[in-house]
């Protein structure tokens, strides 16, 4: 089973139309709810009049500000499900209407009444710094809300011993997250007053706390099914105001309220990823040996607290830990604005830090006049070190990993064995039109691969049941958002258990059933969840050969599970999985084949003042080369080939690993090259698909990807994460291929034409 | 609002439905006649995930009035699936891996089967070009290209 292509267990229901996500969810006698957001960015709430909006036949209830429950949530503390006092963002929540149609509740909201009087608003974290700036939040008395400072090593001595020096300043924008399904919520409570809330989320069990907080509930009160998710890339890390306004709105309407958000309110009011100023400085020595790494980001939080607050624990993981960095310091403010919520998004800023770091690492080899490959590999990561930050590396790939796509990038240009690249013949001296340039680009990428313990608990748990059938039941505390958990934990309890993987049903979607877990982030659902399936799995196993052991006159130690049977080593007789069940179950004091499992990952939460402690079990390494041709008239970028290579520990299932690859290339080409949430004083230009650029399949480059396979010691079958390492150092590698067509430093993504020509223009004049 | 009568026909059977004249082919496939395959993405014809074919050509099921396809035939991707199994475009996205979160797909099989209608024999690029209004943020589309390519080669 483990190693093998096996296709995704749920894909023939997807195919078909068959499976049920939350826009396919109808409850009897469902209202639809809509959301009135706020008309300014930054305004007092003087007057919210429902009646006339109450009075439209089919309204059926309206919520405001007075429904809200006394308490705050989010991590802030700072948000209520509606707005009643002042609006900071234009996508502040002022009221809600459950009508017995979305068109007459959307009809309804043009009928409520809300009158402002505008307050001055931020856009940008500089001018909410700056004296006298109005505060977002005046009970938090300043717009600063938290900094990060992370140091080791020495800076000075980082500068005395470098020959080499380089800086620059970066800029990156906001992007959204663009899952295909949009947001949607069904909330419907029972005779009780208990609240089934049905729901994309990706962090059910952590919802069900933060609900509670939202709705002044217990959590016991709460019980949170997943339907179906179609795509959701960080989106679900944390609770949102529809969600609880959704369940405020079926208690006061004493029916189930479903609100599905279209792809406009998406732009507006899902979480975006996380924008940054950043000031970067490194240097090395002549002999290519980095010295030092020096960042600082000022960073956008938006108008309220989410997880947007929390990236430069991963910014600072790549600055301070990506290769070997003796003396190193990151700094980052982050900062309220009236701005849009900023929170995770894949990479969850990775894609962000290893665009600046790793282009940083270019313009440091050029100053050193040195192989960009070489140059990294020389300062690679190796395996069994802790890095200064307390990173604890077990397996590490990267050199391998860099390595491996050099080698490609060999055939991609001229055949030139035993040279390093500088001394090979540029490859726009083969491109016939004069106006492109074609260029070749490296970046490598470190990301947790073992789980990220940003809470006190990074666990997960399972149980695995053998019924008198035989059949498989795996209760898993993971959730399942396309990525292919519950194929890759099929495989690993089939494996344990000598079945078939169709033999195994995975439930994953009720925490009313399913053991606890952190949620779906990090990249470690394989890595957590999967050893949590596989001890569970043990423990079935054990339970089976205990009686198969009494059935077939041996001891334990000498049965194996095989092709659904029990089967004595020595005997070669066996016992089908069923019968050796119903052994144990049918007897006196008989019992059922329960496996129990639970794993907590040996990391540690960082220091809450030096940052430093191992956050991850391990760690997933990868790099990527990309192929570039730079039109020089235009200023188009376009992407030939991309080549990514992954440090994966072992690949459980190979084209799983090759999907999320791919998929994390498509998010980083866009990154690099096209996806700009545009935010114009606090309001989202581009809120659609055909502002908002996705690449589609026309625009896809050749994408190779390599797995590189290093079997890490603590994972299941020596697998380790790799969910977001795909599109994490795409645009790094993109904009050291342009340079190396055209001489130019990108330090802004997505690298537009006008952004590259203005480039070229600013190059030329010198 | 006046009712519109309209008379379809979905996945060969002769429908009559009296419906709000607004609502478009998306809205009466999903909420009048319960075909949830097609999914509702953007609502305006960018992503392609509501893909459904009108008289054997695919579109975009959110950007045409149901009215206006009064006298039609419309095929959904429940309407392309045999009984107990799967059509080749739809096992081979299943094979090589081309769903993952699965939103797009239902449209992304109904685009293939256009296309594959149009033109049996696809290349790469016809499929890159023809597949290029159905997003899909999952995959990369490279298993779903080689799926739709497995396709006219198993055919062959």
């Amino acid at each position: 089973m483990i190693g093998q292509r096996i296709p995704k267990l749920d894909a023939p229901d997807k195919a078909t139309g068959r499976t049920v996500y939350g826009h396919d969810v109808r409850l009897p006698g469902m209202l639809h709810g809509r959301i009135k957001y706020s008309k300014h960015a930054h305004a007092r709430v003087v007057r919210v009049d429902v009646s006339r909006a109450l009075k439209l036949p089919g309204v059926k209830t309206i919520v405001t500000a007075d429904d809200n429950p006394p308490t705050m949530f989010e991590n802030g503390k700072d948000n209520t499900p509606l707005k009643g006092q002042v609006v900071r963002s234009l996508r502040d929540e002022v009221a809600a209407v459950a009508a017995v149609d979305a068109d007459t509740a959307e009809e309804a909201l043009s009928l409520i009444e809300v009158e402002y009087e505008p307050l001055t608003a931020v856009f940008t974290p500089e001018e909410a710094l700056k004296e006298g700036a109005p505060l977002i939040h005046a009970e938090h008395g300043s717009n600063y809300f938290t900094r990060y400072r992370y140091s080791h090593g020495t800076l000075e001595a980082g500068e005395r011993e470098s020959d080499v020096t380089v800086e620059a300043d970066f800029e990156l924008p906001y992007v959204a997250h663009a899952a295909m399904e949009t947001s949607v919520v069904v909330a419907a409570f029972d005779h009780r007053g208990h609240l089934t809330l049905y729901s994309t989320t990706q962090i059910p069990f952590l919802l069900q706390r933060d609900l509670s907080e939202a709705l002044g509930m217990e959590g016991s009160e709460i019980r949170i099914i997943q339907t179906a998710i179609g795509g959701a890339f960080g989106r679900g890390l944390d609770i949102y105001p529809f969600e609880p306004i959704a369940a405020l709105l079926a208690r006061k309407a004493g029916k189930p309220v479903r609100i599905s958000f279209s792809r406009y309110e998406e732009f507006l009011a899902a979480p975006v990823r996380q924008p940054a100023k950043v000031h970067v400085r490194a240097g090395a020595t002549r002999e290519g040996m980095i010295t030092f790494r020096d960042a600082y980001a000022l960073l956008d939080i938006g108008a309220y607290v989410s997880w947007g607050s929390v990236t430069p624990l991963v910014m600072m993981e790549t600055t301070a830990s990506l290769y070997r960095i003796p003396h190193s310091r990151f700094a980052a403010d982050c900062v309220y604005t009236n701005n849009p919520i900023t929170g995770a998004v894949r990479g969850y800023g990775n894609p962000q830090s290893t665009f600046f770091v790793e282009t940083m690492m270019d313009r440091l080899a050029v100053a050193l006049d040195m192989d960009p490959v070489d140059f990294r590999v020389r300062n690679a990561n190796r395996p069994n070190e802790e890095t200064p930050q307390g990173l604890i590396i077990t397996s590490c790939g990267l050199k391998e990993c860099l390595e491996a796509v050099a080698a490609r990038a060999d055939t991609a240009r001229q055949k030139d064995e035993g040279k390093t690249m500088k001394d090979r013949p540029h490859p726009s001296s083969f491109i016939p039109h004069p106006s492109k340039k074609r260029g070749i680009g490296f970046a490598a990428t470190l990301n947790v691969g073992g789980g990220a313990r940003i809470y006190r608990s990074d666990g997960c748990g399972a149980t695995v049941k053998v019924d008198d059938f035989g059949h498989v039941s795996l209760v898993t505390g993971s959730t399942e958002i396309g990525q292919g958990s519950e194929t890759v934990l099929a495989q690993i309890v089939a494996e344990v258990l000598g079945v078939n993987v169709e033999d195994v049903n995975v439930l994953n979607s009720d925490t009313d059933v399913k053991p606890w877990d952190v949620g779906v982030h990090a990249s470690r659902t394989t890595f957590i969840a999967g050893n949590a399936a596989h001890i569970a799995a043990l423990d079935a196993r054990r339970q089976l050969f205990e009686t198969a052991a009494e059935m077939l006159k041996t001891t334990p130690d000498d049965l194996i599970a095989k092709d659904g049977h029990v089967v004595a080593k020595v005997s070669g007789k066996s016992a089908e999985l069923g019968k050796v069940a119903r052994a144990r179950h049918y007897r006196e004091g008989g019992q059922v084949i329960l496996g129990e499992g639970w794993y907590d990952p040996p990391t540690k939460l960082v220091d809450k003042d030096t940052y430093k402690g191992n956050i991850s079990a391990t760690y997933g390494f990868g790099a990527q080369m990309a192929e570039v041709e730079v039109d020089t008239d235009t200023g188009k970028v376009r992407v030939l080939r991309l080549v990514c290579a992954n440090d994966v520990g072992r690949a459980i299932n190979p084209m799983a690993v090759e999907g999320q690859i791919e998929g994390g290339a498509q998010m980083g080409l866009g990154y690099a090259l096209t996806e700009e949430v545009i935010v114009e004083k606090g309001r989202v230009m581009n809120p659609d698909f055909l502002d908002y650029r996705l690449f589609t399949t026309a625009d896809m480059p050749e994408i190779e990807t390599v797995i590189i396979e290093t079997d890490d010691p603590q994972g299941p079958f020596g697998a380790k994460g790799v969910g977001e390492m795909g599109g994490t150092p795409t645009a790094a590698a993109i904009a050291n291929a342009i340079h190396d067509a055209v001489g130019v430093w990108m330090t802004t993504v997505p690298m537009t034409p006008e952004r590259v020509l203005k480039a070229l223009m600013e190059k030329e004049n010198l | 609002m006046p009712k519109f009568h309209l008379s379809l026909t979905v996945n060969g059977e002769a429908r009559e439905l009296l419906i709000d004249p607004r609502r478009t082919l998306l809205d009466v496939l999903r909420d009048e006649l319960d075909l949830r395959g097609a999914h509702r993405g953007c609502d305006s014809g960018d992503c392609g995930a509501c893909t459904v074919l009108l008289d054997g050509k695919p579109i975009t099921s959110c950007m045409i009035l149901a009215a206006d396809c009064d006298g039609s035939t419309v095929t959904t991707v429940e309407g392309i699936t045999p009984a107990g199994g799967l059509h080749p475009v739809q096992k081979a996205l299943v094979e090589k891996g081309g769903i993952q979160c699965g939103f797009c797909t239902p449209g992304m099989v109904m685009a293939a089967i256009g296309l594959l209608n149009e033109n049996p024999n696809p290349t790469e690029h016809d499929v890159r070009e023809g597949l290029a209004g159905n997003l899909c943020r999952c995959t990369g589309y490279k298993k779903i290209v080689e799926a739709v390519l497995s396709v006219e080669e198993s055919k062959a």
